[in-house]
């Protein structure tokens, strides 16, 4: 097959292109420009948008001996990710930017732009396996080998067609593994740290960043009676389950440590409460994408509610565009806005937008 | 260790191929010691080298040996020119901050002048260009008749590297002298391929690199007027006039002169035969994709265009994706600028001559140089067509989404 190679610059991506090209695919590394303004080095650890990870991916193709090129993405980019972030914040929820990136660049802008352009597969460095039913010809997208780096819950969005045009070869694999590999096929970013915050906010300030593009908007925290407990700038920089920097200066009545239980967007209000409070036993959610058939009426299963978050046992049903998980045991922290991945065993069975909680009675 | 592979090179005005006389002048040069700055006969030998190839280059472009300042190329060459004049001219007098320069410039120019600008207070005027890319003489006149007297330099290319257009030297020199103000300009892109006479252009200054007639990459030279001051970029053992310290490459000159020697002794005879791959070139493009559009002046001739250069605009086209589509076939050109994550940049030289932003993305440069045959451009007549479908699809998908 034709395939791109999608290079951020780390080494995942680098040895996953190696892979593709042992595999006797014919390789072509394209480094994805996602942000408008790149900035010149690295701060942290940083997964795109600088001309030092640009130059990491170039030096991997060459290690690799296969054509390489920038692909600027930065207004896709722009359109579908940082602005729907912004939005999703706007609304009092909490977007994944990095599932939507999955879901609308790299297997949508940058996967129908391969196609369009005659190649036939993109190849990531993610964390997952696929495979095929060789009953029907499903594709299986299952849980990587290597727990800790398993990224199939950002992946959860991808549907059968983008799969078809998918190869994930790092899934069979560990890290460590991975990180020997590179160094043995030379490739130099062998050493670089793992990428975990949202790219294109540079130093991991979101609610800094935020405050910027959304400038003040002032509300209270309060507290399950209503009580204002302090002002704040903007509900932006809170998130569900939060508990450290909310500075409500007097202590709760019980002493016990609070945590932020609900943001309510359009007033701003933040409620706070202790962390009984933040469990969640059933959650609707929408917009379902399945990896395969719809599930037909109820189902157990696991769910995974945010990216490296715990598995939750559940039951499902789903109805047309609605679906309702009840937890068998309660999860926390969990917002509006965060993706909702259902699992059966190891494999994804689809995934959905989490629209509401409800939480566990507290008796 | 990179190896020659069968390409289709049709970038000759990033690089072009070295001529094998030069090749074999560098490697010669290189077997021998001496810093031609010493007082020994090593020394001497290499100061002898050096001078030859100031002289040989010298009188192939109409200048004196002392007017030839060596340097690492057209980028240094121009930062001389533009920084040096300015801080002298205002070091004469405070009231020239002006620097008049085109808006089609090379970013070795452009950037130095914003530099200026943002930095040392100089008060820049761009000079607009016309729907060819050449700069509207009037408009220069009128900035520089508003106030000659607070203009420190202009600078105009002699030809431009993306369109091939040639910008009217004469006329801005005749502007200029009339008030006294030195003129410099970029002949980087019209070296060795139109006749340049330094001292019949009565130009101030001019810049030429030798990797662009068929020298080696890293050296050039800024040809400056021996009453014209310059404030120097660099400070050290003052070579080159105390214009360009540092120690002198003996090699790269040498290599240098080769190139020109060679490639301006057969010049007539290369931009005949260019002019006709160039014809084939463009008029096989139109043909095989009928909406292709080629930009710049469309005469030919020294007041025209460079005989070697093709811009061409793809209508529902990215240039990128065809660039990557041709280059998969081994057939090599250019979209014009990158930035230094490897973006592709839409061109300011056609934003300038008012193309919109789609259009300069949609556009791709091919040039000619001494090593083109009617091979190259036929393999690039015969790919085109499948390579145009498969980037306007990819346009469209883009578009889509």
């Amino acid at each position: 097959m034709r395939v791109i190679a999608a290079m951020s610059g780390g080494v995942d991506s680098a040895v996953a292109a190696a892979r593709a090209v042992d595999a006797g695919h014919d390789v072509t590394g394209v480094h994805l420009a996602l942000s408008r303004n790149p900035r010149s080095y690295r701060s942290g650890a940083r997964g795109c948008c600088s001309i030092e990870d640009a130059g990491d991916a170039r030096r991997a193709a060459d290690a690799l001996g296969i054509p390489f090129y920038v692909w600027d993405m930065s207004e896709e980019f722009a359109d579908s990710v940082v602005d729907d972030f912004i939005a999703e914040y706007t609304a009092g929820r909490t977007p994944n930017p990095c599932l939507r990136c999955n879901e609308k660049i790299k297997f949508a802008a940058v996967l129908d732009r391969a196609l369009a352009l005659g190649f036939d597969a993109v190849v990531t460095g993610h964390y997952a396996q696929l495979r095929t039913d060789e009953r029907d010809g499903t594709i299986e997208m299952h849980r990587a080998v290597d727990m800790g780096k398993d990224q199939s819950y950002v992946l959860g969005v991808l549907t059968q067609t983008q799969l078809a045009h998918s190869l994930f070869p790092l899934g069979d694999t560990t890290k460590d593994v991975i990180r020997d590999e590179a160094a043995r096929r030379h490739i130099q970013v062998a050493q670089k740290p793992d990428s975990h915050d949202i790219c294109f906010i540079p130093d991991g300030d979101n609610a800094g960043w935020l405050a910027e593009k959304l400038g003040p908007k002032p509300g209270t925290v309060v507290d399950e009676d209503g009580t204002v407990l302090r002002e704040h700038e903007g509900a932006y920089a809170f998130t569900i389950g939060q508990r450290r920097g909310l500075r409500l200066g007097i202590p709760a009545d019980d002493g016990k440590p609070r945590f932020v239980l609900d943001i309510e967007p359009v007033s701003g209000t933040v409620t706070v409460g202790s962390r009984e409070r933040l469990a969640v036993g059933h959650l609707e959610a929408i917009k379902p994408l399945w990896c395969g058939a719809a599930p037909f009426g109820s189902l157990d299963c696991t769910v995974q509610l945010r990216a490296h978050g715990d598995e939750h046992r559940a039951r499902l049903t789903a109805d047309g565009p609605h679906v309702r998980v009840e937890l068998h045991d309660a999860a926390s922290g969990i917002a509006p806005g965060q993706a909702c991945v259902i699992y059966d065993g190891t494999r994804v069975v689809g995934s959905a937008t989490i629209s509401a909680t409800t939480r566990v009675a507290v008796g | 260790m990179r190896s020659p592979h069968e390409t289709v090179y049709l970038d000759h005005a990033a690089t072009t191929p070295m001529v094998p006389e030069a090749i074999a002048v560098m490697a010669h040069e290189l077997t021998f010691t001496g810093n031609a700055s010493s007082l020994h006969a090593s020394g001497r030998a290499a100061r002898r080298t050096v001078e030859e190839a100031r002289e040989l280059i010298a009188e192939r472009f109409g200048a004196r040996p002392s007017e030839v300042v060596f340097c690492s190329g057209g980028t240094e060459a121009n930062n001389l020119a533009i920084k040096g004049l300015y801080w002298s001219r205002l070091a004469q007098d405070p009231a020239r901050n002006r620097l008049l320069f085109s808006s089609i410039e090379h970013h070795a120019l452009l950037d130095p002048v914003s530099w200026l600008a943002d930095h040392e207070g100089a008060q820049i005027d761009m000079t607009p260009v016309d729907a060819a890319g050449r700069i509207v003489v009037d408009d220069l006149r009128a900035s520089v008749e508003s106030d000659p007297s607070t203009v420190a330099a202009i600078t105009t290319m002699w030809a431009n590297n993306e369109m091939g257009t040639i910008q009217p030297i004469a006329d801005v020199v005749a502007i200029a002298r009339k008030h006294g103000i030195p003129v410099h300009s970029d002949a980087v892109q019209a070296a060795g391929y139109l006749p340049l006479n330094f001292a019949g252009s009565q130009l101030d200054a001019m810049t030429i690199t030798a990797h662009k007639l068929g020298g080696p990459v890293g050296v050039g030279a800024l040809l400056i007027r021996r009453e014209i001051d310059a404030t120097p970029l660099l400070h050290g053992g003052g070579q080159e006039r105390d214009l360009r310290s540092g120690t002198i490459g003996v090699a790269l000159i040498a290599a240098s002169a080769a190139a020109v020697d060679v490639t301006l002794g057969r010049q007539l005879e290369t931009v005949a035969r260019i002019g006709r791959l160039r014809r084939r070139l463009v008029e096989g493009i139109v043909r095989v994709v009928p909406d292709a559009v080629v930009n710049g002046d469309p005469l030919a001739g020294p007041d025209h265009r460079l005989p070697n250069i093709a811009h061409v605009t793809f209508p529902g086209c990215e240039g990128d994706a065809m660039l990557m589509l041709l280059d998969t076939q081994g057939i090599e050109c250019s979209t014009g600028s990158a930035c230094a994550a490897g973006v592709p940049q839409p061109s300011h030289v056609l934003l300038a001559m008012g193309y919109d932003e789609v259009a300069a993305r949609g556009s791709l440069r091919f040039s000619l140089g001494h090593t083109s045959t009617e091979a190259d451009v036929d393999r690039l007549l015969e790919a085109l067509p499948a390579v145009h479908q498969r980037a306007m699809r990819a346009n469209l998908v883009r578009k889509a989404s």
